[in-house]
């Protein structure tokens, strides 16, 4: 394996409400290579979205939240940099995509005016703003680049406003992608477009994905390795072929047994209390 | 009148048609046909599924019977009577008989209630004569029903997990002792872990009080595993239907055979 352009060490995440104190995430280790995928996959609760966010410390302020360990990316220590440092972090080097791309986009700009705002905001050198702002959208597989430029969120179809997401994440050829359940709102046929789309793109630009879902299937077609998480902590972690063919972990088989598979019907689903003797 | 061929719901040529967009003063668009001359039977103790994208109609499909969407045209029998057509307040008595559970258990209860309140307001208005205390013994059976403890009828929706929440969801279907339930995407927002147990939870339910499911939803495999037969939609109309073996194992048209290559296989 090439060497590592992310390298997470002992990352916890730590919530503070009044004298209530969550842990989130802990011991969270990981490295990520240029051009490599890494499925993070875990029920809701497990942590696996916050250890994504805390890369780039899309989380509320400290004390609220406490962020421990360490996170270098090429070599920088991410974690104790101020917001201003943070920010050029953010999308420009890690950027992100999330599960409901009609929620992340703005209701009342253009998909134009937004991803516009996005290269202005990352990448100032840029003048012509609307000629890059068309080819983002290409870049995407959009064909018709200035009407969806030019459209309003509300105009468009899931597919269509998370591919318009993507266009604006890549928009500033960031090194890492983070995509957080990027299919889960959307339909088979279109979570397949959209994954080919994603599939292409790191092959192109040798971009690293995270990607954090709970669907084993696209895990199995997509991804590098992969990290089950439960209850804060990595629970199971290797290359993809391992951890899906031959899970050591009691969770991870549990998890990857309660999965209804096509042409495979049972009686009865399994449950993880099944698998689980402990909670 | 209840011959055992007779099937608890048929559905005959239903449409649901939406106007057009006005444009200028009174010009229109063309109308939207989210559902198109469909027909079906559900058998009575059955699960039939339906599967299909998002704008497929699907989801019209179930609220039209419960007259949650309005009726184009074509008939509902529900044990070979129409209620299609019956004003509001005739259609209450069916209402017990036919409940729905919807998709998002979030956005489902009301949040200002507590579990008591959410689970008496259908008994309030399907069984007046009962007491306020056999109402709360009644809720606690309910609750006991989806395995849940009694002690949750006096907490708020927000302290409840996705998985919990989909729990009362049923709970509250079930208390009019309906006949037919709707389950519209009742697994789609739930963790693969808890969406096991609550589809386990169905069919035995379904086993225990003889319930007849119509199962919406966008999963296959899901669809697959409750299904005795399984109609797919797309557009507004049924594109192909038949036994779960047939539609998966043999599908005949090319929009199935699109679906389900779709899926990621591993």
């Amino acid at each position: 394996m090439s060497v590592p352009i992310l390298k997470v060490r002992d990352l916890g995440v730590t919530f503070r409400t009044g004298d209530r104190t969550t842990i989130a995430s802990t011991e969270v280790n990981f490295e990520l290579a240029a051009g490599e995928v890494l499925a993070v996959v875990g029920e809701s609760g497990s942590g696996k979205s916050v250890s994504a966010l805390a890369l780039t410390r899309l989380l509320p302020p400290s004390p609220s939240c406490e962020i421990n360990g360490s996170i270098k990316l090429n070599g920088r220590e991410l974690v104790g940099l101020t917001e201003g440092q943070l920010s050029k972090v953010r999308g420009r080097e890690i950027a992100y995509i999330f599960q409901e791309p009609g929620t992340s986009l703005n209701p009342v700009y253009t998909i134009g005016f937004q991803i516009g705002e996005a290269i202005e905001l990352h990448r100032p050198e840029i003048s012509d703003r609307r000629a890059a702002v068309l080819a983002a959208l290409r870049d995407v597989h959009i064909d018709d680049p200035a009407r969806v430029a030019d459209s309003y969120p509300h105009e468009l179809s899931g597919g269509m406003q998370q591919r318009a997401m993507i266009a604006m994440a890549l928009a500033c050829d960031p090194k890492i992608l983070v995509a957080d359940e990027p299919t889960t709102a959307l339909d088979v046929t279109i979570q397949q477009e959209i994954m080919d789309l994603l599939a292409r793109l790191r092959r192109e630009r040798g971009m690293s994905i995270i990607l954090i879902t709970h669907n084993f299937g696209i895990v199995a077609n997509f991804a590098d390795h992969v990290q089950v998480m439960r209850k804060g902590r990595i629970v199971e972690h290797g290359p993809t072929a391992q951890v899906m063919g031959d899970p050591q972990h009691e969770y991870t088989k549990g998890l990857i047994a309660c999965i209804p598979r096509l042409g495979q019907r049972r009686h009865r689903l399994t449950t993880l209390k099944d698998e689980l003797k402990v909670s | 009148m209840n011959s055992p061929a007779q099937p608890l719901l048929e559905v005959r040529d239903l449409s649901v048609h939406y106007p057009g967009r006005t444009t200028w003063l009174f010009r229109k668009g063309a109308p939207k046909k989210a559902v198109d001359q469909i027909s079906f039977t559900v058998p009575r103790g059955k699960t039939v599924g339906v599967v299909g994208e998002s704008g497929s109609g699907k989801s019209t499909t179930g609220k039209a019977i419960i007259k949650l969407a309005p009726l184009t045209s074509g008939l509902i029998l529900y044990k070979g009577q129409d209620i299609g057509g019956l004003p509001n307040h005739a259609f209450k008595l069916w209402r017990k008989k036919i409940q729905m559970i919807f998709q998002d258990p979030y956005n489902s209860l009301n949040p200002r209630a507590d579990i008591l309140g959410i689970l008496s307001e259908p008994l309030e208005i399907h069984f007046p004569e009962l007491s306020e205390a056999d109402r709360k013994d009644r809720c606690a059976e309910l609750l006991a029903g989806v395995q849940l403890s009694p002690d949750f009828l006096t907490r708020y929706p927000h302290e409840f997990s996705g998985g919990q929440r989909q729990r009362i969801g049923i709970a509250r279907a079930l208390a009019v002792q309906p006949e037919l339930i709707i389950c519209d995407e009742p697994v789609s927002a739930l963790d693969v872990s808890v969406q096991a147990e609550v589809v386990n939870l169905l069919q035995d339910l379904q086993a225990k009080l003889g319930l007849t499911y119509l199962f919406i939803g966008h999963d296959l495999a899901v669809i697959e595993h409750v299904s005795d037969h399984i109609l797919v939609m797309s557009q507004g109309q049924i594109v192909e239907q038949g036994s779960p073996a047939e539609i998966l194992g043999s599908p005949r048209e090319a929009y199935t055979r699109r679906l389900l290559a779709a899926v990621p296989k591993f």
